[in-house]
């Protein structure tokens, strides 16, 4: 924190400026103290915490078929992700066979939501540049996502609907229906998505050239999903170490070279036909079966650790248990992809002007519950 | 790249460490002390681990084991290391000055487990108030105001 | 045929026959001041809802619907509730000029309604100069808004206020060339020539290609300078929150609210006046019978259809372009919008002086 000195003392041309925790732009409660020379970036200083609510050390004192409760509140806009994450961990460690029907329904869900993060992203990001109407748009189509899990989980945002062995429920009758028809509709409203938005002028030139993070920087700083591939780096956790039935569907792991906000963008609006792609092999092809495993009523995980990785909508997700063999995790710690991504926001926004301070942090598509945890 | 050949590179220069391979990747359980000369062995050629995707500390109420998992971007192997940390004077070199992502990582840690990384260039609380008493993920912490027992 | 003309005129007449000069001037003044304030009040509350309702249907949403039909009643409900509030006054703000800068704002867009004719003969003042008063008096607001961001002693404001002067500043030059363009044609600068030279056809079309570029122009700067989206750096509520005025809330907040909107009418007015012909109906060379048709549609009609459609051409930019960066914004004007205006400027002269336009 900057005591009152500190900012007298600056030298004359600089000026200490605090972005949030109130702020249009961060989308929830970030803080960042940033040090402006007219209207250049020279330093930008992340503060969190503000939600912080320990979601770790409370996992710690949660059995195995609870904790995976509180992860939905962490990357809230990939719920279902964060869920499956955990599911899998617990299924490492139990080794549990996860039925096929569950695998593909998993995989399905994981997509759906991160076509509704992508939404979302993209409307509050075209806000961000102060553009509005976006937002409405993006928001008409994510609503149609929202309403498939709705009937489906009983949920429209924490969707709580992956258990270790499986899923919670079976479809609802109408899921594949609905899924179709959404995908139908989608497919013309990306391409409306791209008239409005991505072929404007004004919005490629303020995104191209800004926020250059290089491919050694975005490994070094551990930055995952778009952030990184939008800097060449292979990072896609669904290619490289395919969970579920993510081996068994074809798709195409996006990569740009520029390292800019703009190769971002487009990484996640291609990202989005890709997820459609995806549904589209798996949706008429879900197999008859059980929708969860048999498993024991008190799950204890065998003494050791254990990791997995798997791919949301913002990156990797990493979920770290260390067991001692009880019914609650000894300790429990979330690699979360908004953490890594965000300390690269400093060496992306230096030299930049305040308005490409907006345009990168919307392209890292922060959600602040996710970094602070 | 073989887990036998890394096992080979380490244990040249660090006869002290052991290793682990019941779980998903190789482990390597070193001492604190030495933890700094790993980390530049492991990131220099020809292994590589460019890219730290996972830091983080575990209280094991006698003893800290920082944790960190590496990768390499060419190779596509993994690797964990435990690095065991006094627990009365918790303390480790810094590693931010080989991968960066290692900066917030370790504010985090130190945050939440009073773990100090030497020679770290600014070491401060990033997710608590600066006035926060206590490391809320050590195994005695009790908050009897936010903390209720199960 | 029913016309202000005729109103104003036995108004005249009838104080003239019954007061001495100068009481006439008085009580004419009165009634102006209260028209003037009536039509801001009006205009502020129509421009609000209008903006809301074009928005709101962009966004494929409804807008305000609850009060009163299609929800007309919204932004009087909302200006009640603005007076109601208390107007703070930040502890590190420079008082007097805090609770001053509003009212510069304001004044500067009351000043600039004076010469615009509103209809065949329904003018405040008939001056000689009026192109040049309204380029003079619409440099004034950015002292105003200036006035806001420093006093504020906030660094959104005041970021946000030296984003402002940047911006209006450079897109004067703009603006004021395009104005040029008209007055190199029409050879006058009062508003009643200018809108007598368009009997026959509006200038926008009588003038060539080099008219037409000088009314994108004219519209771009206009934009810019009413500091509306995508030039509303100055505000910039994704970077700098609310810009100049962060810290005003209550009565005072709503006085730069309404003067921005009373801006966008003042300069759609004079794009109208201007380029589209100002009362003047719409003509087409010797079709006297259809000339004859478009006579009948009262002058007041044709002046504020065409504002308003200038307006709604401004509020269509609002909410579909996103924001342009502070230094592209200032690219934007030097490096192209002025050497082309420049260059425009002297083709239309050269028109005018051969004679070539229609």
């Amino acid at each position: 924190m900057y005591t009152e000195t500190q900012i007298v003392n600056n030298s004359d041309d600089e000026l200490v400026v605090n972005v949030g925790p109130q702020h249009p732009a961060t989308h929830g409660v970030l803080h960042l103290v940033i040090t402006l020379q007219g209207e250049t970036i020279k330093k930008v200083e992340p503060h969190l915490g503000y939600i912080h609510r320990s979601i770790e050390k409370m996992c710690e004192s949660l059995t195995y078929r609870q904790f995976i409760y509180a992860t939905s509140r962490m990357d809230y806009l990939s719920a279902h992700i964060n869920n499956h994450a955990c599911a899998l961990t617990v299924e490492k460690g139990l080794q549990i066979e996860v039925p096929q029907r569950a695998q593909y329904i998993r995989v399905i869900m994981d997509e759906l939501t991160r076509i509704a993060s992508h939404e979302l992203w993209w409307g509050a990001m075209a806000m961000d540049l102060g553009a509005f109407t976006p937002f409405f748009y993006a928001f008409r189509e994510r609503e149609m996502i929202t309403e498939i899990m709705e009937e489906t989980c009983g949920a429209r945002l924490t969707m709580n609907y992956m258990v270790p062995g499986g899923v919670m429920t079976d479809l609802h009758p109408d899921f594949q229906k609905k899924v179709k028809a959404f995908i139908q509709l989608f497919r013309s409203k990306i391409d409306e998505y791209d008239e409005l938005v991505t072929g404007n002028i004004i919005f490629q030139n303020r995104m191209k050239g800004v926020g250059y993070l290089s491919k050694e920087d975005a490994i070094s700083y551990g930055c995952t999903g778009a952030v990184a591939r939008a800097s060449g780096v292979s990072c896609d956790i669904r290619k490289l170490y395919p969970y579920d039935v993510y081996d068994k569907v074809a798709f195409d792991e996006i990569l740009e070279t520029e390292g800019d906000s703009f190769a971002r963008y487009m990484i996640r609006m291609r990202e989005m036909k890709e997820s459609i792609k995806m549904i589209e092999q798996l949706i008429d092809n879900i197999p008859e079966g059980d929708y969860q495993a048999k498993t024991k009523a008190v799950l204890k995980l065998p003494k050791g650790d254990f990791y997995t990785r798997v791919e949301t909508a913002r990156g990797e997700l990493g979920v770290y248990i260390v067991s001692e063999g009880a019914t609650t995790p000894y300790r429990i710690k979330f690699r979360s992809p908004g953490f890594s991504n965000l300390s690269a926001l400093d060496q992306m926004a230096r030299g930049g002007k305040l308005g490409d301070l907006m345009a990168t942090m919307g392209t890292l598509d922060l959600v602040i519950p996710d970094i602070d945890r | 790249m073989t887990n036998e050949v890394i096992k080979e590179l380490v244990s040249g220069p660090l006869p002290s460490a052991t290793f682990d391979e019941s779980g998903e990747w190789l482990t390597i359980q070193i001492d604190a002390a030495q933890w700094k000369q790993l980390a530049t062995l492991l990131y220099n050629a020809p292994y590589h681990f460019d890219y730290l995707f996972c830091l983080t500390c575990v209280d094991w109420k006698t003893h800290f084991t920082t944790v960190y998992h590496l990768t390499s971007t060419c190779h596509r192997q993994a690797i964990v290391v435990k690095a065991k940390v006094d627990r009365n004077d918790p303390q480790i070199e810094t590693v931010s000055d080989i991968w960066k992502t290692a900066d917030f990582h370790e504010r985090e840690v130190f945050d939440l487990f009073g773990v100090r990384f030497i020679n770290h260039s600014d070491l401060r609380r990033l997710i608590l108030t600066e006035d926060f008493e206590g490391y809320p993920l050590r195994k005695d912490f009790e908050d009897p105001v936010n903390m209720i027992k199960l | 045929m029913y016309s202000l003309h005729a109103i104003t005129n036995s108004v005249q007449n009838w104080l003239n026959a019954r007061l001495s000069s100068t009481w006439v001037l008085i009580i004419e003044s009165l009634i102006v001041i209260v028209l003037a304030i009536a039509l801001f009040a009006a205009l502020g509350l129509i421009l609000v809802w209008l903006e809301r309702k074009v928005a709101a249907h962009m966004q494929i949403r409804l807008g305000p619907n609850r009060l009163g039909p299609a929800g007309i009643f919204q932004t009087s409900a909302d200006t009640l509730k603005l007076i109601l509030k208390e107007g703070l006054t930040p502890d590190g703000a420079d008082k007097f000029l805090f609770n001053f800068a509003p009212f510069v704002v304001m004044i500067v867009a009351m000043l600039l309604l004076a010469p615009i004719a509103f209809a065949n003969g329904f003018q405040i003042w008939n001056i000689n100069i009026g192109v040049l008063y309204i380029s003079a008096i619409s440099s004034l607001s950015v002292i105003g808004i200036l006035i806001a961001g420093w006093a504020s002693n906030n660094k959104y404001s005041l970021l946000g206020a030296m984003r402002s002067g940047a911006q209006i500043v450079s897109y004067e030059l703009s603006a004021g060339l395009s104005i040029l363009t008209i007055v190199v044609l029409t050879g006058s600068l009062q508003m009643t020539d200018i809108v007598q030279a368009q009997q026959n056809g509006w200038w926008i079309f009588k003038g060539h290609i080099p008219v037409i570029i000088a009314f994108i122009i004219f519209i771009i700067a206009a934009t810019a300078e009413t500091n509306r989206a995508p030039f509303d750096l100055a505000e910039a509520e994704s970077e700098l929150t609310a810009g100049f005025h962060t810290e005003y809330s209550g009565m005072k907040f709503a006085l730069f609210f309404l003067a921005e909107y009373i801006n966008i009418f003042i300069v759609c007015a004079i794009g109208a006046t201007l380029f589209l012909g100002g009362w003047m109906p719409f003509h087409m060379g010797n079709w006297t019978q259809f000339n004859h048709v478009m006579d009948f549609i009262p002058s007041s009609i044709w002046f504020f259809g065409k504002t308003f459609f200038l307006i709604f051409l401004i509020m269509w930019f609002r909410w579909t372009f996103p924001r342009l960066r502070v230094d592209q914004l200032l690219n934007l004007e030097w490096k192209y919008l002025l050497p082309v205006s420049l260059f425009n400027l002297l083709l239309v002269t050269l028109i005018a002086i051969m004679n070539w336009h229609f």
